[in-house]
C-alpha cells in the first residue's frame, strides 16, 4: 500500500493508524519561527467514529488505508445484513448493522447513499444529505397553527424520530436534513 | 475563474494601508530611520529549519532583512526599522504563507527588556485595550510540567515529548522536544492579550547572545512575543561576537547536512561586518499579516491578505 507525506495530507485523506483506517479532517502546519515543522491533524476513525488530534513531524509519512466511497443504492435488509448494490457493475455488497450505525434511521430501499469500502467491505454509510419520509406518528395537527411556532415530535417511516412543525398529521411526506435531523419542508399531503 | 480576484474586501484592504501607516508613523515619530534593503541576496541563512527560495539563477529571495540590517548597523546607520516582505518555502497554512510582510527593527544600546518594552507599546497604539504579560521560559515550563527546561535531561523531554507528540519525538534533539512542548502545550494555554517570552533556552539561541541567569543558568537572550497565543515577533539582545556567529553558523550548516537539507553559504558579508564590529543592540521581527489577523479578529492569514498563495 502507498504511503502519504505529511506535505500530501488534506482533508479526506484516509490513512492508516495503529491499525485503523481513518479520515482527516484538519490538517495544520505548526512552525514555530525557529523551529522544527509539524503537522497537527484531526483524524475521523472509520470504524469507532471517534475523532483525536494526532501531531506529525512535518515529512514523516503514514500508510494510505485502502478505503473508499462509492456511490450505492440500497436494496433490502434480511435480518442480519443490509444489501448495497453498485449501479454501474451490479455488485453487490452486504453491511453489518454496525457498519450502517446512524444511517439506519433514514434508510428507505432504492435510496443512493455513500457506502465507504475498507479492504472491500462496508466499513460505514452514509444517508442522501435529504431523505423524504412520511409521518407515520404524530400527534394530531392544530389546523390554522401555521403562523405560530412551537413544534412535536413525529415518528418517521424509517423509524426516525424529527421534530416538526405543530400543523402536521400523519400520512404527510417531509424532506429532512439527514445530517442535522432537521426538518426542512412539507412535501406533499395524501 | 474566479480566483482571479483579491480574497478580501475593500474595508480590510483599508484597514492593511491603515495598520501599515501606523506602523511607520510609530518609528518615524521614534526617529528610527526606515531602511528599505534587498530582498534578493547571494547568499541566505543557514537556519537548520528555514529553507530559502532559491531563483533560477541561483540567487535567494531573503527570510528576512537581518543581515542586511546589521551590516547597515555595523556601518554606523544608528536605530533603523524594515517594513518589507520576506519569503520562506514550503510555509503555506492558516497561519504562514511563502511570503509576508514582516516588520523589523533595532535598537543601539538598548537590552531586549527595554525593546520588550517597546514591542508592547507598539501593540498598545493598535489595541488600546490590550493585556500584557511577560514571563521567562523557565518559569512557563515549570508551571506547565514542573520542569527545569534549561536543566532538565534529554531523556525526559523526549519523554514528555513523545506523550504531547508522538513516538517520532522518542530521539530528537533538546531543541525541537522543548519546541514540541512550548506549541502544543504552553501556547494554547497562554492567556489573551500580548504574552512576552524572554531567556530561550541556549540550544535556541539563534542570533541572540548567551549568558548565565541567576540561578547560574546559561541561557539566551532570545525572546518571542505571542498575541492571542500566535507567535508574533521575536527578538534579541544581538550576538555581536563575529567568531561565536562564524561558529554557531557552521553548526548549522553541519546539522543540514545530517538531515540532508540542502547546503547553505554562510554570509561572509554579515560575518565581515561583525568583525569589523556590530554596536551593542537589541532587535526584533514581527509577522505584520499576523498581527493584523489579531486586530481584525480573522482566523486565517488569507482573511487580512489580499492575495494569499492560493490566488498567485
Amino acid at each position: 500500500m502507498a504511503n502519504y507525506s505529511t506535505n500530501e495530507f488534506r482533508p479526506g485523506l484516509k490513512v492508516m493508524l495503529d491499525g485503523d483506517p481513518c479520515s482527516i479532517l484538519e490538517n495544520e502546519l505548526v512552525k514555530p519561527g525557529k523551529g522544527q515543522a509539524f503537522n497537527r491533524v484531526k483524524l475521523r476513525n472509520l470504524k469507532t467514529a471517534r475523532v483525536m488530534e494526532k501531531t506529525f513531524k512535518s515529512g514523516e509519512s503514514v500508510e494510505a488505508a485502502d478505503v473508499m466511497d462509492t456511490d450505492m443504492q440500497y436494496l433490502y435488509n434480511d435480518g442480519d445484513f443490509w444489501c448495497f448494490m453498485e449501479p454501474d457493475t451490479f455488485e453487490q455488497h452486504q453491511a453489518t448493522e454496525n457498519a450502517v450505525g446512524d444511517a439506519l434511521q433514514w434508510l428507505s430501499e432504492q435510496d443512493i447513499c455513500v457506502v465507504t469500502l475498507y479492504n472491500g467491505a462496508p466499513l460505514s454509510v452514509t444517508p442522501p444529505n435529504h431523505v423524504e419520509l412520511e409521518i407515520v406518528e404524530t400527534d394530531p395537527g392544530l389546523r390554522g397553527d401555521t403562523a405560530q411556532g412551537g413544534n412535536k415530535p413525529a415518528k418517521l417511516s424509517t423509524g426516525a424520530v424529527v421534530k416538526v412543525p405543530l400543523f402536521l398529521d400523519e400520512g404527510e411526506i417531509i424532506r429532512v436534513d439527514t445530517r442535522t435531523g432537521e426538518y426542512q419542508g412539507r412535501v406533499s399531503s395524501k | 475563474m474566479t480566483d482571479w480576484q483579491p480574497g478580501i474586501g475593500l474595508d480590510r484592504l483599508r484597514q492593511r494601508s491603515r495598520v501599515l501607516a501606523e506602523l511607520r508613523g510609530f518609528f518615524q515619530q521614534r526617529n528610527l530611520l526606515e531602511v528599505d534593503v534587498p530582498v534578493l541576496s547571494t547568499t541566505s541563512v543557514t537556519d537548520r529549519n528555514i529553507e530559502s527560495i532559491a531563483t533560477v539563477s541561483g540567487s535567494y529571495l531573503q527570510t528576512s532583512p537581518e543581515y542586511f540590517m546589521k551590516r547597515l548597523l555595523a556601518a554606523g546607520s544608528g536605530d533603523i526599522f524594515c517594513l518589507g516582505k520576506a519569503f520562506r518555502s514550503g510555509e503555506a497554512g492558516i497561519r504562514h504563507n511563502p511570503e509576508f510582510t514582516l516588520l523589523e527593527w533595532y535598537r543601539c544600546g538598548w537590552d531586549e527588556h527595554q525593546l520588550m518594552a517597546e514591542l508592547g507599546e507598539l501593540i498598545a497604539t493598535l489595541l488600546p485595550a490590550v493585556a500584557i504579560n511577560k514571563y521567562s521560559y523557565a518559569e512557563l515550563f515549570a508551571k506547565y510540567f514542573n520542569i527545569d527546561p534549561h536543566q532538565a535531561e534529554l531523556s525526559s523531554l523526549q519523554k514528555l515529548a513523545v506523550e504531547a507528540g508522538s513516538s517520532a519525538w522518542s530521539d530528537d534533539s533538546r531543541a525541537n522536544c522543548l519546541d514540541l512542548l512550548f506549541s502544543v502545550v504552553i501556547e494554547p494555554q497562554l492567556s489573551d492579550g500580548l504574552v512576552l517570552v524572554y531567556d530561550y533556552p541556549a540550544c535556541q539561541a539563534a542570533l541572540a547572545s548567551c549568558y548565565s541567569d541567576a540561578q547560574g543558568r546559561r541561557v539566551s537572550r532570545r525572546f518571542e512575543a505571542f498575541l492571542n497565543r500566535v507567535e508574533l515577533a521575536n527578538g534579541y539582545f544581538e550576538l555581536t561576537d563575529g567568531q561565536e556567529q562564524a561558529a554557531r553558523f557552521a553548526e548549522d550548516q553541519q546539522a543540514r547536512k545530517i538531515a540532508g537539507k540542502t547546503e547553505m553559504v554562510a554570509d561572509q558579508r554579515l560575518l565581515a561586518a561583525l568583525e569589523s564590529g556590530l554596536p551593542e543592540c537589541s532587535g526584533v521581527a514581527l509577522g505584520v499579516d499576523r498581527l493584523l489577523m489579531q486586530i481584525e479578529g480573522a482566523t486565517s492569514l488569507d482573511q487580512v491578505m489580499p492575495f494569499s498563495w492560493d490566488r498567485c
